[in-house]
């Protein structure tokens, strides 16, 4: 769903991205982790098309939708018109099927989404993508300033979506535990380049990288 | 008392072609971020064109309509010029509409000549409250009511309208979300143009038009527009109308010749007032 080969990123002279190749299966939930500016985000702006690789290939098959870091919400606009833009590329903006997942939403509906918290704003953020009805879902930091709460909720969200309707998704997550609890595969980024990659369970078990990005406590 | 009332009434009309070319100004830069300043012209253009297809035997009305049109395609060719090519940055694109301005008094002096032209309007007297107005003062006021409203629905009922204001609250957002953020820019600059076109065609009749008008008309317009940060086409609405009366007082009870520069007074010192109530930089769009 998701292919990406030997793709090159730069900003001006700094190269964010430096070779990087990635592959996300129909169905699949992978998870994408790395110390900060690794390059992850850099990655899926590519993948929206916000950023233009410098060399390499992207491509992605089926409709993609992409959770940006920090919520980035229309924050002028209501809750509604946030959810109704996110399907600006289907025929169907009816939200109803993101309340069905995501029903605190419904009693947000009317208010302004500059003004909600930060973890409604997540919320929004989400269901706004979902609103494009994707077959491939890229999450950048899901986590980001939530109550562990909210985000067990958005996780269990995902990866019933996931298992139910085969949606893929491309998780990226600074808590990688978390990242590896519900993916199957994850890629390690650092400093632009791929370092490990491979199955979630045995990277936790064999890489030390990896283990890096699982704190001290993890038993194997 | 009539006095007072026939100056308010024949500033309200002036002011709202201020409020025009104002919200046009304010149409382009919340969704690009680019003072237009080719927005006068725009107006320029419509009361020119006007006073050629009615010189030319147009009818009232068809002749008005396709002046607008040819204004909403100078705004195209504006908007293409100034963004056409992807990355531009806001600054480029603001000289570059600067240039657009100059360019195109060439090309309406060659096209129109030098002279002021004026066209008819709508003729004749009426009585408001006892009070003598012309008809086309109530024409342009009327006129003006039914554009805003047509904006403001625009803006705020349709999923187009809310697209717009996306692109103006988060670009980067928009992008992700794959709302095709270059066309709705140049979607901004034809609206511009329409509302520029409106302006030019409903102020002809009141102030003899030559291709160097622009200035007058850009430099209120965007007094009117700047009182909402240039990203609140209501405000600009409130601002022309308020900056149009102020002139047409003082013209009345003092002196013509400084009724400009009391305007831009009267209009700095709320922008303060503003600034200091609301000092921090926060960009509302809010219609
Ligand atoms: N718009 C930009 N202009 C210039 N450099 C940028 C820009 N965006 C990112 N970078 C640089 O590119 C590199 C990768 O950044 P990126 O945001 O992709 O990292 P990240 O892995 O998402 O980090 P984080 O975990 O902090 O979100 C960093 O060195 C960053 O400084
Ligand atoms: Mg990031």
């Amino acid at each position: 769903m998701i292919t990406v080969e030997e793709l090159v990123v730069r900003y001006g002279s700094a190269t964010a991205l430096d070779g990087v190749d990635l592959e996300v299966g129909a169905g699949e939930m992978v998870a994408l982790v790395g110390p900060n500016g690794a390059g992850k985000s850099t990655l899926v702006d590519t993948l929206s098309g916000v950023v233009r690789p410098a060399s390499g290939r992207v491509s992605t098959e089926g409709r993609f939708a992409h959770v940006p870091e920090g919520r980035q919400l229309f924050g002028d606009l209501s809750v509604e018109d946030n959810l109704r833009l996110g399907a600006w590329k289907v025929r169907d903006r009816d939200p109803r099927h993101v309340y069905g997942v995501l029903p605190d939403l419904e009693g947000l509906r009317g208010r302004r989404a500059g003004a909600l918290s930060g973890g409604q704003q997540q919320m929004v953020a989400v269901g706004r993508a979902l609103m494009a009805r994707p077959d491939v879902l890229a999450v950048d930091e899901l986590s980001l300033g939530l109550a562990p709460k909210i985000v067990d909720d958005l996780v269990r969200h995902l990866v019933r979506l996931n298992r139910e309707e085969g949606m893929a998704v491309l998780l990226i997550e600074q808590n990688a535990r978390l990242a590896f609890e519900v993916c199957s595969r994850a890629y390690v980024l650092e400093a632009g380049r791929v370092v490990t990659a491979g199955a979630c369970d045995e990277l936790a078990r064999g890489s030390a990288v990896a283990r890096a990005y699982l704190g001290g406590g993890v038993a194997p | 008392m009539i006095a007072l009332l026939a100056h308010i009434v024949s500033g309200l009309a002036i002011g709202c072609g201020f409020a025009l070319v104002g919200s046009g100004l304010v149409a382009v830069y919340r969704v690009t971020g680019v003072v237009n300043f080719a927005q006068g012209m725009f107006a320029v253009v419509g009361g020119l064109c006007a006073s050629a297809f009615l010189g030319a035997g147009i009818w009232h009305g068809a002749a008005e309509l396709l002046a607008v049109a040819v204004a909403a395609a100078v705004g195209a060719v504006t908007g293409l010029l100034a963004l056409g090519r992807p990355g531009t940055a806001p600054m480029t694109a603001l000289i570059v509409t600067l240039a657009v301005g100059f360019l195109a008094y060439a090309v309406l002096v060659a096209v129109f000549g030098d002279t002021p032209r004026s066209t008819p309007g709508l003729p004749g007297m009426t009585s408001l409250l006892g009070v003598p107005v012309r008809r086309h003062h109530l024409l342009v006021i009327g006129v003006t009511a039914v554009v805003f409203l047509a904006l403001w629905l625009f803006l705020t009922r349709t999923y187009l309208g809310k697209a717009l204001t996306a692109c103006a609250s988060n670009p980067y957002a928009a992008r992700v979300t794959g709302i095709p953020v270059a066309r709705m820019a140049q979607f901004a600059f034809v609206l511009a143009g329409v509302l520029g076109g409106v302006a030019g065609v409903l102020v002809a009749p009141l102030r003899p038009m030559s291709f160097d008008s622009d200035v007058t008309l850009i430099v209120h317009g965007f007094a009117a527009a700047v009182l909402g940060g240039l990203t609140r086409p209501m405000v600009a609405l409130a601002g022309g109308v308020l900056l149009g009366v102020v002139e047409a007082l003082v013209a009345g009870y003092g002196n013509a010749a400084y009724q400009t520069t009391v305007a831009l007074v009267v209009m700095l010192a709320v922008m303060i007032w503003h600034a200091a109530r609301r000092p921090s930089l926060h960009q509302e769009v809010t219609v």
